[in-house]
């Protein structure tokens, strides 16, 4: 119960840090609070968020996933040399979202049966799965994937901007699966303490495992967001998207040593990062400066954080 | 065991060492030829491919005798390349690395023969090179922003997208561009931001220029994924605004074609192939040149 109250302040704090941060950008530019400009920067926010959410879930056992550009990058061009060859765009999906699969299981596999530090594996795979996309984009973007697919990341459903859509969607599994699941309950308890859990009769393998498939599909699921956006996918797609991920997850006040955390911070830190990249662009401020900015507050917000603790 | 390995490694690097003598002391009799040694990066590419066709033809045109070896953008076999033709005794070596590092091993090779280097398109970080060809991106800057004032008839807002900060494409496009647009009184720079030369970012910057300074009339982007990026965004805010991106790669130019990019400054790979050539020649003949010699670009447009 007391664990539940400071997981709420801890909400709230970066949450009021986002309100924050709100407020001087819309005091320096009265565009910024406009509902165009909302759905703009939901929009934007939803391919890194996404990613975060799986992320969320490896960073919550404790492990974490460097491989998510990567993997958004094949699926993407997986999904688009299927719509070139076939124009059938729900195989394209369907095909991209079990690559991100594949992957996450071969992740997490050599991390919980072949014990392997999922920084290493992870670091690995990021760099074998940049070359695959390499090697099969022949190093050149893949475009004029047509109507039907570009209607995934540029239409909207009740107003909302589809990868909005997606992203809320996702959101709430993750928030279903983490409180009211078992499995949930097992991922906090694998990062809270690994030895004590498996003694207490979880198979941490298979916990540990599923996280890193978790992971590779969000990511997969985001590169179909961005192939979709741009109407192409390019082989240096999502390169360092890993970092901002984490970013997002860390400033959303989820415990880099695991165990601690939720859905609802990363969403909460993916729009900070999100919204301090409009608010910069909005203000037109000197890209060499934009750098310096963004690292402070992801700082900035960690310092809060353990303040608090 | 241990000390196998090492009596091994010790013969190994000895009978390299021999070799390598031996294979310096057989080339120094064929000097003073006509002979133009070029290795590219890749002629799976078609960038290069007219990179070469521009210099064999030069060179037939000068009289001198070409050879071409490709390194298929591999850093090893870029170096047995540059090996080999030091081996068929060329004047002067053009080189188009791989990449800029790894490349000064192959340079070392050609320098300890004493032939002379001319790097095209990217450069060497090291090794003694006599000139490096490349384009002129400063004369391209400014090319796009005379393209811009004149479809705007010298008034207007202009937005540039810039390349990754600090990276030398970005200084140089941006310098030209402001050379221009700078001392123009009717026209202005509303937005000045970076999207890393990646299209993704650019749809995400322009989205967010188009919510920050709604009234713009150009985007000049400092290269082409950018502008492709930057066409989407304003497609789906219904704007028309003159795109101007730069490279002229394929997208581009189909982009040009349906007329939803107003241009692209395409880099001219044949001409660089021909002046590179050129100044081998001038080189082999022990005329002096020029250190860095930029080439001029093409303006695609419908």
């Amino acid at each position: 119960m007391k664990n539940n109250l400071k997981n709420v302040v801890l909400k709230y704090k970066s949450l009021i840090g986002l309100l924050i941060l709100c407020m001087v950008i819309s005091f320096i530019t009265p565009r910024f609070l406009t509902i165009p400009n909302f759905k703009n920067v939901f929009t934007q926010v939803s391919v890194n968020a996404v990613i975060a959410i799986g992320m969320t879930f490896v960073i919550l056992t404790g492990g974490i996933d460097l491989s998510v550009g990567s993997i958004l990058a094949v699926s993407g061009a997986a999904a688009a040399i299927i719509i070139k060859s076939t124009g059938n765009v729900v195989l394209a999906i369907i095909v991209a979202l079990a690559i991100g699969c594949v992957i996450g299981l071969i992740n997490g596999l050599l991390i919980s049966k072949g014990r392997i530090q999922a920084f290493i594996v992870t670091l690995a795979t990021m760099t074998i799965f940049r070359g695959v996309t390499y090697v099969y984009t022949n190093g050149t973007p893949i475009s004029g994937l047509g109507q039907s697919f570009s209607a995934i990341g540029n239409k909207m459903i009740l107003g909302l901007p589809i990868p909005v859509v997606f992203l809320v969607i996702v959101f709430v599994i993750a928030i279903y699966v983490l409180s009211q699941t078992r499995y949930g309950r097992y991922v906090y308890a694998l990062g809270g303490n690994e030895d004590s859990a498996r003694l207490s009769g979880i198979n941490t393998d298979k916990i540990k495992t599923l996280v890193y498939v978790i992971s590779g599909a969000a990511a997969a699921l985001s590169g179909i967001i961005v192939t979709s956006r741009i109407g192409s996918a390019s082989p240096n797609a999502g390169v360092g998207f890993e970092l901002d991920a984490i970013a997002a997850v860390v400033v959303g006040g989820t415990s880099l040593s695991g165990g601690e955390g939720s859905v609802v911070g990363t969403i909460i830190g993916a729009l900070i990062i999100g919204v301090l990249n409009n608010g910069l662009n909005l203000i037109n401020v000197s890209p060499f400066y934009q750098a310096i900015v963004k690292g402070l507050v992801i700082l900035l917000a960690v310092m809060v954080k353990k303040k608090n603790k | 065991m241990k000390k196998r390995t090492k009596l091994l490694s010790m013969a190994l690097s000895t009978v390299l060492v021999m070799g390598s003598l031996a294979g310096c002391s057989s080339q120094k009799s064929a000097e003073g030829g006509k002979k133009i040694g070029i290795v590219l990066s890749t002629l799976n590419n078609p960038f290069f491919v007219s990179m070469k066709e521009g210099a064999e033809k030069k060179a037939k045109e000068l009289g001198y005798e070409v050879v071409v070896l490709d390194s298929q953008n591999d850093a090893t076999k870029e170096r047995s390349n540059v090996e080999d033709l030091v081996q068929q005794g060329i004047a002067v070596l053009i080189i188009n690395p791989t990449d800029s590092d790894a490349v000064a091993s192959s340079i070392a090779v050609a320098n300890e023969n004493k032939i002379k280097v001319i790097t095209v398109d990217r450069k060497a970080n090291g090794g003694e090179v006599v000139c490096h060809v490349a384009s002129d991106n400063i004369k391209g800057g400014e090319m796009a922003a005379e393209f811009i004032l004149e479809k705007l008839n010298g008034k207007g807002n202009i937005v540039e997208l810039q390349g990754i900060p600090g990276a030398s494409a970005t200084r140089d496009r941006g310098k030209g561009f402001h050379n221009i647009v700078d001392k123009k009184d009717g026209v202005k720079v509303v937005a000045s931001q970076a999207a890393d030369f990646d299209r993704q970012k650019g749809l995400t910057v322009t989205e967010n220029i188009i919510q920050a300074t709604p009234a713009f009339d150009a985007i000049f982007a400092h290269n082409d994924e950018m502008a492709l990026g930057a066409i989407k965004a304003i497609k789906t805010a219904n704007k028309k605004v003159i795109v101007v991106g730069f490279d002229g790669n394929d997208d581009a130019k189909a982009a040009v074609a349906s007329g939803e990019l107003a241009a692209t400054i395409a880099q001219k790979p044949d001409l660089m192939g021909a002046v590179a050539v050129e100044n081998a020649v001038k080189v082999a003949k022990g005329e002096t040149v020029e250190k860095e010699i930029p080439v001029e670009l093409q303006l695609i447009k419908k």
